[in-house]
C-alpha cells in the first residue's frame, strides 16, 4: 500500500509533465487539426532555453532564500515567452500557408519541423545529455508513510495552476471564446468578426508556451536535458491527448495523468517494468480506442457535420 | 450610389466556375433579394462578398470601399453582417455564448446586453435555453439562433441565406416579420429565400440568378408579376 501511494505521487508528477505538453497538442489539433510533430521539441527547447538563463544568472545548483522565487519565475516565463515565439514562428512560416492544402502536407512538414528542431537543438548544445541545475531544494516532505519530494509538489501544482488558468481562459474571457468558435467552425467564426490568423497564432503561443514551462519543470526534476528529449515525452504526450480525447481540453489534462500512472504503476508492478512501459501504455491506449473511439472525455459531436 | 455594389463578379471552386460576371447594388435601407433554381449561385455570391471565398476577377464594393481584398474579419467590421447558409451556430458553446460572439466586435457591455434582451423578447424560446449548448436546439431553434448571433453585430447591412429553411409556418411569419422590422429601423438587408414568392412580396427589388449569372433584375412586384419569372422560379 505505501508503495503503491509513492508510486501513485511519482505518477503524479511525471503525469503533470505530460499533461502540459498534452495540452500543446490538444489545443493546436483543436483549431486546425494538425499533430504538430514538433510540438515534443517545442518542450525540449524549453528545457535548453531555461537552462541558458541559468547559466545566464549563474546559477549552477540549488538557490536558497527569496532570490529562489525570482530565479524561478524569470527562468520559467522566459522560457514560455521563448517557446511561445517558437510556436508562433513556426506556424507562421510552416503551418499558415498549408492551412487549407490537403491533410498529408501539413503533417509532412511537421515532421520536418520536428526534424529542423532536433538538428538546432543538436548543434546548440552537442548529441549527449547535459547536466540542467537543480535550482530547487528538494527537502523530503514525509506525508505518512510516503515521501515526497518539494519538487514533485512542485510540477503537480504548477501543473495543476496552469491548467486552470487556461480553462478559465478558454472558458471565460473574450479571447477564449474566440479560439473555441475559431476551433468549432472556422467560417462562421470569421463571420463574428474574429481574425482567425491571430487566434490561430494565439493557440500556438499558449500551447507552445505550457510545453515551455514543462520542459523547464523536468529540467529541474530529471536534473537532465538533451536534443532529443522532447521525441518520447512528445509521444507519450501525444498519446496521453488521444487518451483524454484530442481536441479537448480537460481530456489533455486526464489523459496526461493517467499515463504518469500508467508508466509509475506499470515500472513497479510489471516484472522488469521500465521495459515494459511504453507497451502498457500504447496497449492501454489501444484499448480505449477500441471502446470509446472519441477517447474518455472526447465527443463524438453529431453536430459537427 | 449603391450601399453594396458587386460588379462582373466571377468565382470558381477550384476549376468550377459558380459566378459568371454577376452584378448588383444594394441601396442603403433597401431589402433585396437573390432568388434562383439549386446551384445558381446565391450562396456563393454571400460568399463572395464577406470574403469567405476570394473573388477570381470582379469587384465589392462597400459604402464607396473596395473589399473584395480584404479579410472576412475586417469586411464584418466595416458593418456586413452574413449569416450562412446551414446556421453554422457553434454548437459546443451555450446559446448566450453564441449571441455573445455575433456581437465580437462591438466593445459597449451595456449595449450588447440590451441586444442581446431585445433577441431574447424577439424569439422568446433562446431565452429558456440560453445556458443550453446550440448542439442540442432543434432545427427551428438553432435557425433562431443563427438570426439573433447575426443581429448581434448591428450590421450595415445584413445579408440572410435561407433564414427561414426549416421553420414551422408560424416561425417562418416571425422571421419574415423580424427582417421587416430590423429593416424598418435602419438595416439594409440582402435576403436569399427558397420561398421566392415570400421574399420578393417584403423585398423593394429583386435579382434572379441562373448557373452563376443574374438573368433577370427588378423592381419585386415587376418579377413577381413577370410571366417568365413566375413559371421558371415561382411555380407558375
Ligand atoms: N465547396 C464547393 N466546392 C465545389 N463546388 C461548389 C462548392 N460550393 C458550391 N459549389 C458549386 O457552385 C455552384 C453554386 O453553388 P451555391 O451554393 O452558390 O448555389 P445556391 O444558389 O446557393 O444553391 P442552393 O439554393 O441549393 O443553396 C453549384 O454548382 C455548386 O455545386
Ligand atoms: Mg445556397
Amino acid at each position: 500500500m505505501d508503495v503503491f501511494l509513492q508510486q501513485l505521487v511519482n505518477g503524479l508528477s511525471l503525469g503533470g509533465i505530460y499533461a502540459l505538453i498534452a495540452l500543446g497538442y490538444t489545443m493546436v489539433y483543436g483549431i486546425i487539426e494538425l499533430i504538430n510533430f514538433a510540438h515534443g521539441d517545442v518542450y525540449t527547447l524549453g528545457s535548453f532555453f531555461a537552462l541558458a538563463v541559468l547559466t545566464g544568472l549563474g546559477v549552477s545548483g540549488e538557490v536558497h532564500g527569496p532570490a529562489l522565487i525570482g530565479v524561478v519565475l524569470v527562468t520559467v516565463l522566459a522560457a514560455m515567452l521563448c517557446c511561445g515565439l517558437t510556436g508562433v514562428l513556426i506556424e507562421r512560416l510552416a503551418y499558415r500557408r498549408l492551412r487549407n492544402a490537403p491533410r498529408l502536407a501539413p503533417l509532412i512538414t511537421a515532421i520536418g519541423m520536428s526534424f529542423i528542431l532536433e538538428n538546432v537543438m543538436q548543434l546548440w548544445r552537442g548529441p549527449s545529455p547535459v547536466s540542467f541545475p537543480s535550482v530547487i531544494p528538494n527537502p523530503i516532505v514525509h506525508l505518512g508513510p510516503i515521501d515526497i519530494g518539494a519538487k514533485q509538489i512542485l510540477v503537480i501544482v504548477t501543473a495543476v495552476v496552469m491548467m486552470f488558468a487556461l480553462q478559465l481562459f478558454i472558458y471565460r474571457t473574450r479571447l477564449g471564446k474566440a479560439m473555441r468558435a475559431t476551433a468549432q467552425d472556422r467560417d462562421a467564426a470569421q463571420l463574428m468578426g474574429i481574425d482567425i490568423n491571430t487566434t490561430i497564432a494565439l493557440t500556438f503561443l499558449i500551447g507552445s508556451a505550457l510545453a515551455g514551462a514543462a520542459g523547464f519543470i523536468s529540467g529541474v526534476y530529471y536534473g537532465t536535458t538533451w536534443f532529443f528529449n522532447g521525441f518520447e515525452a512528445g509521444l507519450k504526450a501525444f498519446t496521453a491527448a488521444v487518451l483524454g480525447g484530442i481536441g479537448n481540453i480537460a481530456g489533455a489534462m486526464l489523459g496526461g495523468f493517467l499515463i504518469g500512472l500508467i508508466e509509475a504503476m506499470a515500472t513497479q508492478y510489471i516484472p522488469q517494468g521500465a521495459q515494459w512501459t511504453n507497451v502498457v501504455v500504447f496497449s492501454v491506449l489501444v484499448l480505449v480506442l477500441i471502446f470509446r473511439p472519441s477517447g474518455l472525455l472526447g465527443e463524438s459531436l453529431p453536430e459537427k457535420v | 450610389m449603391g450601399l453594396l455594389e458587386v460588379e462582373n463578379l466571377d468565382a470558381q471552386y477550384g476549376r468550377i466556375k459558380a459566378l459568371d460576371g454577376v452584378s448588383l447594388s444594394v441601396d442603403e435601407g433597401e431589402i433585396v433579394t437573390l432568388v434562383g433554381a439549386n446551384g445558381a449561385g446565391k450562396t456563393t455570391t454571400l460568399r463572395a462578398i464577406s470574403g469567405l471565398l476570394k473573388a477570381a476577377r470582379g469587384s465589392v464594393r462597400f459604402a464607396g470601399r473596395e473589399i473584395s481584398r480584404l479579410s472576412p474579419d475586417r469586411i464584418v467590421r466595416l458593418g456586413v453582417g452574413h449569416s450562412p447558409e446551414g446556421r453554422r451556430v457553434f454548437a459546443r458553446m451555450s446559446v448566450r455564448d453564441n449571441l455573445e460572439l455575433g456581437a465580437y466586435t462591438r466593445r459597449s457591455r451595456s449595449e450588447i446586453a440590451a441586444d442581446m434582451e431585445e433577441v431574447f423578447v424577439t424569439f422568446p424560446r433562446l431565452r429558456e435555453r440560453a445556458e443550453q449548448r446550440a448542439g442540442t436546439l432543434s432545427g427551428g431553434e438553432q435557425q433562431m439562433l443563427a438570426m439573433g448571433r447575426a443581429l448581434m453585430s448591428r450590421p450595415k447591412l445584413l445579408m440572410l441565406d435561407e433564414p427561414s429553411l426549416g421553420l414551422s409556418p408560424l416561425l417562418v411569419e416571425t422571421i419574415f416579420g423580424v427582417i421587416r422590422q430590423i429593416n424598418a429601423r435602419g438595416t439594409t438587408i440582402l435576403l436569399i429565400e427558397q420561398n421566392a414568392r415570400q421574399a420578393l412580396s417584403i423585398a423593394d427589388r429583386g435579382y434572379v440568378l441562373e448557373v452563376g449569372r443574374v438573368v433577370f433584375a427588378d423592381k419585386a412586384a415587376v418579377l413577381l408579376a413577370s410571366e417568365a419569372v413566375r413559371t421558371a422560379y415561382l411555380g407558375g
